[in-house]
């Protein structure tokens, strides 16, 4: 079954933007799902437009098979939204922020207040629980957007851009966390910036750029399609003049540095090869951007206005 | 969502609206306290005992009841404007926009939440009022209405108020400009028979007159105006005012894009 089905969803800001032009996408229950964009994308506008925030031009969106539409207070019970932005009353405490939300769903007092609990001490807020929302850090303020949106335990979370200025141990706790509820079956729709999250966290993803999908697959289908992986190498003795070696792109990024695009016909035994013929002593490598990364960046790059098909 | 449902979210958004206004007591419970003896003071008591008899009543009496409307007036209109306008500016309305409830409801509870305070700061008021005069009631029933109504037209304008405003002056402007006059000059401290008849023919076209009005006679016994037209009036207003806020909502004007 669908978790979110979107049909031709176009919109038209009043200024004469179009932010989005005919969108079509489908997110399976249970799956978790990237949604990668450059900013100015559309990416925002489409969560707005499915979380109710943003009025559409046209299209239509469905959440587990209820029409935003038709069926919209159903639609809504069955979403979480983690907004990219702080939305919640600064000078209200954490605790009675989550039970209000619960409130707004119609969910009564006593099972507002036990829920509030399980996710505040879930997402390690429960110790702040009497603090004003205002007094918490930027990664606590985040998992309590997180908390706010399961508090009525919706089977689609969607989250924008959720781990954007937080610092890496929190970020990978909020991974774990997020993988865990996966795995008890919600679905997980992200937005983000860090590709390496995307890659290690995403089953399925959707590249959406200048308000259309250039790629929507799954992340294996997706990583094969990179044609050419760039590395670096450090070197052990320094070399004054670019090498050249046959079947592959090289630079020089310093006198120790070298920038190597292998591409994918050619194996990396083949690189070594050529390395040692010329008697260079390789002492350590890199990847120079993450996989998703780099393919992210040539798909968007062949969507540059002008560079379109018609 | 089912009217059980429906009900719990309209709870919550009123417990809300009440939290906040108590939690900030200082400014929404005590300047009106003050600013109404002040004026029970100075015009009640300094002035009012050289001004003498209005209306058969002494002045303090006559313009007791007036006060107290000015106070719901001005309080149920301030709490919904301020209150929806932050839940605005800090984007707050999304928890609301995001949830399955319907605009009704939203509305509803943003409204009460208003007339809560509104009527609590005029029972302040008017205890208040004991300190310096008797009150006896003469029409409960109509008192009541017209209290109700008055609340609730205030808190539908200052509901309306917020969805267009952009700034913190957008929500200054009807209450300074428009609401503080059309209350001083709305028979509070004065009968609009006293007026000479084109300022009377005038001041019938302030609608504060008939509800100042009508809620006297609720107290007093005495009224300029047609009481019962006044609270047909005033419902009328309320229903106009309420389907415009509701229809602005559900278009969701200055909230959504």
């Amino acid at each position: 079954m669908s978790a979110l089905t979107i049909r031709n969803l176009t919109k038209t800001y009043a200024n004469g933007v179009h932010a989005l032009k005919g969108i079509d996408l489908q997110v399976e229950k249970g799956d978790f799902f990237a949604l990668l964009g450059p900013n100015g994308a559309g990416k925002s506008t489409t969560i707005g437009v499915i979380s109710s925030l943003v009025n559409k031009t046209a299209g239509d969106v469905s959440i587990f098979g209820h029409s935003l539409d038709t069926q919209r207070a159903l639609a809504k019970m069955k979403i979480g939204v983690v907004p990219q932005e702080f939305n919640f009353n600064q000078f209200e405490k954490v605790f009675d922020i989550v039970v209000t939300q619960a409130g707004f769903y119609g969910i009564p007092v006593p099972l507002a207040r036990e829920r509030a609990e399980k996710y505040l001490r879930q997402l390690g807020l429960w110790e702040k629980r009497d603090k004003q929302s205002r007094t918490l850090s930027g990664g606590m303020k985040r998992r309590l957007m997180i908390a706010r949106a399961l508090v009525h335990e919706p089977e689609l979370l969607i989250l924008d851009e959720p781990t954007a200025g937080v610092d890496i141990e929190l970020r990978r706790s909020m991974w774990d966390f997020l993988t865990r509820i996966n795995g008890e079956g919600k679905t997980i729709i992200l937005t983000t910036h860090y590709l390496e999250e995307a890659e290690s966290l995403c089953r399925h993803i959707a590249i959406i750029d200048h308000g259309i999908i250039v790629e929507n697959t799954d992340m294996k289908s997706l990583l094969e399609k990179l044609q050419v992986e760039t590395f670096i190498l450090d070197l052990a003795r320094p070399v004054t003049e670019v090498p050249v070696l046959e079947g592959f792109e090289v630079w020089l990024r310093d006198s120790r540095t070298l920038e190597v695009a292998v591409p994918k016909s050619q194996s990396l035994n083949t690189l070594f090869v050529a390395l040692q013929e010329q008697h260079f002593e390789v002492m350590s490598m890199r990847n120079k951007a993450n996989r998703l990364e780099e393919l992210f960046v040539r798909l968007v790059e062949q969507n540059l206005p002008g560079e379109q098909a018609s | 969502m089912s009217a059980r449902e429906q009900w719990v979210a309209f709870l919550t958004i009123v417990t809300k609206e009440i939290r906040r206004f108590t939690r900030i007591w200082p400014q929404t419970l005590l300047p009106p306290a003050i600013t109404m003896t002040l004026y029970f003071v100075i015009f009640g008591n300094l002035i009012g005992s050289r001004i003498g008899e209005m209306g058969g009543f002494n002045y303090m009496q006559y313009i007791v009841p007036g006060l107290i409307m000015m106070s719901v007036i001005q309080n149920s209109y301030g709490n919904v404007v301020s209150s929806f306008f932050s839940t605005k500016f800090q984007h707050s309305i999304e928890e609301m926009l995001v949830s399955p409830m319907p605009a009704h409801v939203i509305l509803n509870g943003f409204i009460v939440g208003g007339m809560v305070r509104g009527m609590l700061v005029g029972l302040i008021v008017s205890l208040l009022s004991l300190f310096f005069t008797q009150l006896s009631m003469q029409h409960l029933l109509i008192t009541i209405t017209v209290v109700i109504l008055t609340a609730a037209l205030f808190a539908l304008g200052g509901f309306i108020n917020a969805i267009f405003a952009n700034k913190f002056d957008d929500i200054s402007i009807v209450p300074t400009f428009i609401l503080t006059p059309l209350t001083y000059l709305g028979g509070v401290f004065y009968s609009i028979d006293l007026l000479p008849e084109f300022w009377r023919m005038v001041s019938l076209a302030n609608p504060i007159v008939y509800m100042v009005n009508a809620f006297r006679y609720g107290v007093l016994g005495v009224s300029d105006v047609n009481v019962y037209a006044s609270l047909a009036a005033i419902m009328a207003f309320v229903v106009a005012f309420y389907l415009l806020a509701l229809w602005l909502l559900q278009r969701g004007t200055g909230i959504r894009h």
